[in-house]
């Protein structure tokens, strides 16, 4: 059963008379609980295909279904509730608001996006923290956590609301080597137990390495589909 | 609601100096607006309770076109003593009315026997008078506080100029509505301190003696001099004395009559306007302050934190919360300002008011400023601020909320 569906899928973004196609009919399937990783050059299209992915953008052209839903034909406000509900996110630079705490930084899209009662949110935060190993630290806020802390409060930030997918853009370009595992090891424990399905862009050959199923794009090509991982 | 409110502290309390100083431009304007209208209020009050306490009343009844040829002071104009009985009848049922003074005003000549110059006299019953004019005692700088027949009290201007002291036998000379002139012996029995300044020449002399100096068989008024239990029914009150005489006109039982509030009796009601105008203009700048001050920091503020504002949309926050978050902080930056300002104009006013200071007004020396804590009018002024604070953030939220998030997370 596919949790993603994408279709001939083109993007083409245009300013005056200038047209550029990011992405180019792009067909492709991604079943629920998997761990895939986008890879490629930057400017091959990931981001751009994420952005996608996780309703923050339409495509030009083609079809892509996201949990049965047609993301095209989400307005504004739909797409937002949608977001809300289906998909969490993952960020390179972490983007944690600078003024919460770890523990309301987590528990943010609870209270003000799926309005969540007060003893259920802070059941489903604690547990997350103490899940991603940052129980302890979540009276401190962003200024005060290393970036290998931050992006796993990140991490439980886009689990809280048991997203049936999580989009992670370059989850660990601004972390160092162990911090970098750490985060990955803490993805794909939280799939495991989850079984919530993980896509996330990478140039880094030691992600790459973690990924179930690796897509490469070039210029906005897909151009191979490599599910070694899910073997191993 | 509380996380909006947290979080839009939070944020000020991040740009702490920018949120001071922003906080305090407000505060400065909410300061200068309170303590001004405070000032002037306390200044405007007194120089009215001057005008209407000691001299004119808070409103009168003359015949129609009286007031227009006032300065010629005509006989010609009176009220009859039929109509003025009318006219007791009207004021005694109105509930608002506390008192009023029947005056047969009068030109005159007045000698001391090697001196002669102009006077205008006012007939009145002292009693009647005195209670409409409480403030008309403290006017008598010499003599007694009292008015009998044959004694006339005369102002400072007269006294000093002519060399007239209390208990000195005077003249005073008067034509009549038929052109004869009959003269009076009357002693000086107070001096007048005059309250629009040095040029006035209004006396006082028991209404009998005007009624026989003007050689009338009854007396006839002039006008009507009103004193309200409640200032502030001013308008109410005049509306229904006035609504009665025309029905009594209508009823045949009166001639055209005219009721004027003081604020068409003296001059000081346009200097008055030009206070609140004044006022006002102080409000549009602190309007002006804070309308610029708040859209220019929330502006600032939005262009910082597009990336969150990215974030939270990506998250699934609505719109709504969006705008909601910087309306929030746009306003708690308001009422920050506000509590400051109100907190320190209240403390001012009451320092200014302990301290009293005194001022001169014409030839009224020693009037002490004491301005008061306006609980309501600070009210007034803290709702315009903040709903200026709001409408400065909602263009800036208004921004951040139709932010498309993909664009927010490139640009931040």
């Amino acid at each position: 059963m596919s949790l993603i569906v994408a279709d001939g899928l083109t993007k083409t973004y245009t300013k005056g008379a200038v047209s550029v196609e990011a992405l180019k009919d792009l067909t492709f399937t991604i079943d629920r609980a998997s761990f895939v990783s986008f890879i490629g050059p930057s400017g091959s299209g990931k981001t751009t295909l994420l952005n996608l992915i996780g309703a923050l953008d339409r495509p030009t052209t083609g079809r892509l279904l996201v949990s049965d839903t047609d993301v095209r034909t989400l307005d504004r406000r739909a797409a937002a509730a949608f977001r809300g509900h289906t998909i969490g996110f993952i960020f390179q630079e972490f983007n944690l608001m600078p003024v919460l705490t770890a523990y309301e930084n987590v528990e943010y899209p609870l209270l003000l996006v799926q309005r969540v009662p007060a003893p259920e949110r802070k059941q489903r935060v604690l547990a997350l923290l103490d899940a991603v190993g940052v129980a302890d630290q979540q009276n401190k806020y962003p200024d005060q956590l290393s970036g290998g802390q931050k992006q796993r409060i990140a991490v439980a930030r886009a689990l809280v609301t048991n997203p049936q997918l999580v989009l992670a853009d370059e989850p660990t370009a601004n972390l160092d080597h162990a911090n970098a595992a750490l985060v990955m090891s803490t993805m794909r424990r939280m799939r495991d137990s989850l079984k919530t399905t993980f896509v996330f862009s990478t140039h880094d050959p030691r992600v790459m390495a973690e990924a179930e199923i690796v897509f490469r794009l070039e210029d906005g090509r897909l151009v191979s589909r490599d599910d070694t991982g899910v073997a191993a | 609601m509380t996380t909006l409110i947290k979080i839009a502290i939070r944020n000020l309390t991040r740009y702490r100096r920018r949120s001071l100083l922003t906080a305090s431009l407000i505060a400065i304007g909410v300061i200068a607006v309170v303590v001004f209208e405070a000032a002037s209020g306390a200044f405007t009050g007194l120089m009215i309770g001057q005008m209407t306490d000691a001299m004119l009343g808070h409103l009168q009844v003359h015949r129609r076109g009286y007031v227009a040829s006032i300065d010629n002071l005509p006989l010609t104009m009176m009220l009859t003593p039929d109509e003025v009985a009318v006219v007791e009848q009207t004021l005694r049922a109105q509930p608002g009315v506390e008192s009023y003074s029947r005056r047969l005003k009068f030109g005159a000549m007045f000698s001391n026997y090697t001196e002669t110059t102009a006077l205008r006299l006012n007939g009145v019953y002292p009693e009647d008078e005195w209670r409409t004019l409480p403030l008309l005692a403290s006017r008598i700088k010499q003599g007694a506080a009292t008015l009998q027949k044959g004694q006339i009290i005369i102002p400072d201007l007269l006294a000093n100029g002519m060399g007239v002291k209390i208990g000195d036998t005077v003249v005073v000379i008067a034509t009549n509505r038929d052109g004869s002139v009959n003269a009076a012996q009357l002693v000086v029995s107070g001096v007048l301190a005059n309250v629009t300044g040095p040029s006035g020449r209004d006396g006082y002399v028991h209404i009998e003696d005007a009624t026989t100096l003007l050689r009338m068989d009854a007396p006839e008024i002039s006008e009507v001099a009103v004193r309200l239990k409640d200032f502030d029914q001013l308008d109410q009150v005049a509306g229904a004395v006035r609504a009665a005489l025309q029905q009594a006109k209508v009823a045949g039982q009166i001639g055209e009559t005219e009721v004027h509030t003081w604020e068409g009796l003296s001059p000081f009601y346009n200097v008055s306007v030009l206070i609140n105008i004044l006022a006002l203009s102080a409000t549009l700048g602190l309007v002006a302050i804070v309308l610029v001050s708040v859209m220019n920091v929330m502006l600032m503020s939005v262009y910082e934190r597009v990336k969150e504002i990215g974030t939270i949309a990506a998250m699934g926050t609505m719109p709504r919360t969006i705008l909601g978050m910087f309306v929030i902080e746009g306003l708690s930056l308001g009422v920050l300002g506000i509590l400051i300002g109100d907190a320190v104009a209240a403390a001012a006013i009451l320092l200014i008011s302990a301290i009293g200071p005194t001022f001169n007004f014409g030839r009224e020396t020693g009037l002490v400023l004491s301005p008061q804590v306006d609980v309501g009018r600070m009210l007034i002024v803290s709702a315009v601020v903040l709903l200026v604070a709001v409408i400065g953030t909602v263009q800036p939220a208004f921004k951040a909320s139709r932010m498309e998030p993909v664009e927010a997370l490139r640009r931040g």
